[in-house]
C-alpha cells in the first residue's frame, strides 16, 4: 500500500494486509501521536489495511 | 471496534477514556469537554464577546468551529508573522475557514500583519534585535492578541491551546523548579488589571490528537507543516516524551495536568492571589499604555529597536 508522510512530506510502499497499529509499530510511529486516515477517512488502530489502500498517517504534534 | 455510545463503526479510540466513538458521537464528545471547560471554569457565558486567536493550525480552527457551534458570539484575530511560504499558506487557510464556516455565523476575522508594522518578518526582526525568534513571535502574538482585545472591547480571549500544549509546558516548568511560572498555567487567567483582557484555554480538556481528528473528521482545511521556526524546540521534545508516556500508560497527561489543577485550586484562590500579585507590579507602559513591569514593554522597545536598525 502506498503510505503518505509528513515532517518531511514523502510517500513509502509497505506490504499489506495488515492492521492499521502494526503499520505504525513498523514505521516506529507513536499511536498517541499520530492519526491514520484511508483515503479520506479517519481509522481506527484495529482496521485492516489492503495493498490496494491510500494511507496517509499525520503527525497531530504541533510546536505550541 | 465499536461507538461506545451508540454501536456503530468507530473512526477513533480514545484509550484515556477506555472509549471509542464513531464521527457524531465523537463530535458530541468534544463539544462537552468543551462546554464543561468553560463552565467549570467560569470561562465566559453566550453573551460575552469573545476573540479567538487563529494561527491557521487545526487547534485554533477547531476551538473557533467549536465555540460557534456552541453558540458563542466569537471572532478571530490572525497575527501574519511574515514567514515565507509558510504564513502564506496558514493564511489562506484561515481565509478559507472564515468564509466557509465563521462568516455564515456573521463573526468577524481581524488581521494583523508584522510585516506592515515593524518593516520585516519575524525571522528577520529577531536577527535584528538579536533574539530567539520563538519568543520574539511570542511578544508579538500576546501584544497584538491583548490590543485587538481591549481596543475592540472583547470580554475575553481565548486561544488554542490544548492538554498536551499545557502538560508539555508544565513538564518544562517543572523541570526547570520555575516555580513562578505555575500560578499562570490555569486554563482561566483573570483580567487582573486595567488594560489586560481575560484570557481562557477551552480546549484544555482535549488532547491533540483528539482535536486533529475533529478537524479531519469535520473537513477543517488546517495547516499540517510545522512552523518552521519550531524545529528543535524543547517543546516538541517535552510532547514526545509525554506522548511515548501516554501509549503505554493512557491517561497520563490529564493525570499530570489535572492533578497539577487541582493541587493548584487547593493551594489557594488562584484568582485572587494573581490579581493582587499583578497589580503590585504592573503599571501602564509609557508609549503604548499596556500593563508592563517595566517602564516601556517588552513590545514597545522591541518595535523601537527594530526602527532604529531596520534597513527602510
Amino acid at each position: 500500500m502506498q503510505v503518505q508522510l509528513s515532517h518531511p512530506a514523502r510517500t513509502v510502499e509497505v506490504k499489506g494486509p495488515k492492521r492499521a497499529k502494526e503499520l505504525l509499530r513498523e514505521l516506529n510511529l507513536v499511536v498517541e501521536a499520530h492519526l491514520v486516515i484511508k483515503g479520506a477517512d479517519l481509522v481506527t488502530e484495529d482496521e485492516m489495511l489492503y495493498d490496494s489502500d491510500q494511507i496517509e498517517i499525520r503527525p497531530v504534534i504541533s510546536g505550541g | 471496534m465499536n461507538c461506545t455510545k451508540c454501536k456503530t463503526k468507530a473512526v477513533i479510540g480514545l484509550p484515556r477514556h477506555n472509549a471509542a466513538f464513531c464521527k457524531g458521537c465523537f463530535n458530541g464528545f468534544v463539544h462537552d469537554q468543551v462546554a464543561r471547560a468553560i463552565k467549570s471554569e467560569k470561562m465566559c457565558g453566550k453573551e460575552d464577546r469573545i476573540l479567538v486567536a487563529v494561527s491557521g493550525g487545526k487547534d485554533s480552527l477547531a476551538l473557533w468551529d467549536i465555540l460557534l457551534k456552541l453558540g458563542y458570539r466569537a471572532d478571530a484575530l490572525y497575527v501574519n508573522l511574515g514567514i515565507g511560504p509558510y504564513s502564506e499558506q496558514s493564511h489562506a487557510k484561515v481565509t478559507k475557514f472564515f468564509e466557509a464556516v465563521a462568516a455564515p455565523h456573521g463573526a468577524r476575522l481581524h488581521l494583523h500583519t508584522v510585516e506592515q508594522e515593524a518593516g520585516a518578518g519575524i525571522k528577520e526582526l529577531a536577527q535584528l534585535i538579536h533574539r530567539p525568534t520563538c519568543s520574539t513571535c511570542g511578544t508579538i502574538k500576546r501584544y497584538q492578541f491583548n490590543h485587538v482585545a481591549i481596543e475592540q472591547h472583547y470580554d475575553v480571549m481565548a486561544t488554542g491551546h490544548n492538554l498536551d500544549d499545557e502538560a508539555a509546558r508544565l513538564l518544562g516548568n517543572v523541570l526547570h523548579w520555575q516555580e513562578e511560572y505555575l500560578d499562570k498555567q490555569g486554563p482561566a487567567l483573570p483580567a487582573s488589571v486595567e488594560g489586560f483582557a481575560k484570557k481562557v484555554k477551552p480546549l484544555y480538556r482535549l488532547s491533540e490528537r483528539e482535536l486533529a481528528a475533529y478537524a479531519v473528521l469535520n473537513r477543517i482545511d488546517y495547516i499540517v507543516e510545522e512552523c518552521p521556526m519550531a524545529k528543535g524546540s524543547k517543546v516538541l521534545l517535552y510532547k514526545e516524551v509525554l506522548n511515548r508516556l501516554e501509549t503505554e500508560s493512557p491517561g497520563t497527561k490529564q493525570m499530570f495536568y489535572w492533578g497539577f489543577l487541582e493541587k493548584q485550586s487547593k493551594k489557594q484562590p488562584t484568582a485572587t492571589s494573581m490579581t493582587e500579585k499583578d497589580r503590585a507590579v504592573l503599571h501602564p507602559c509609557t508609549s503604548c499604555s499596556q500593563p508592563t513591569t517595566a517602564e516601556v514593554c517588552s513590545y514597545c522597545k522591541m518595535m523601537a529597536r527594530a526602527k532604529t536598525v531596520a534597513p527602510r
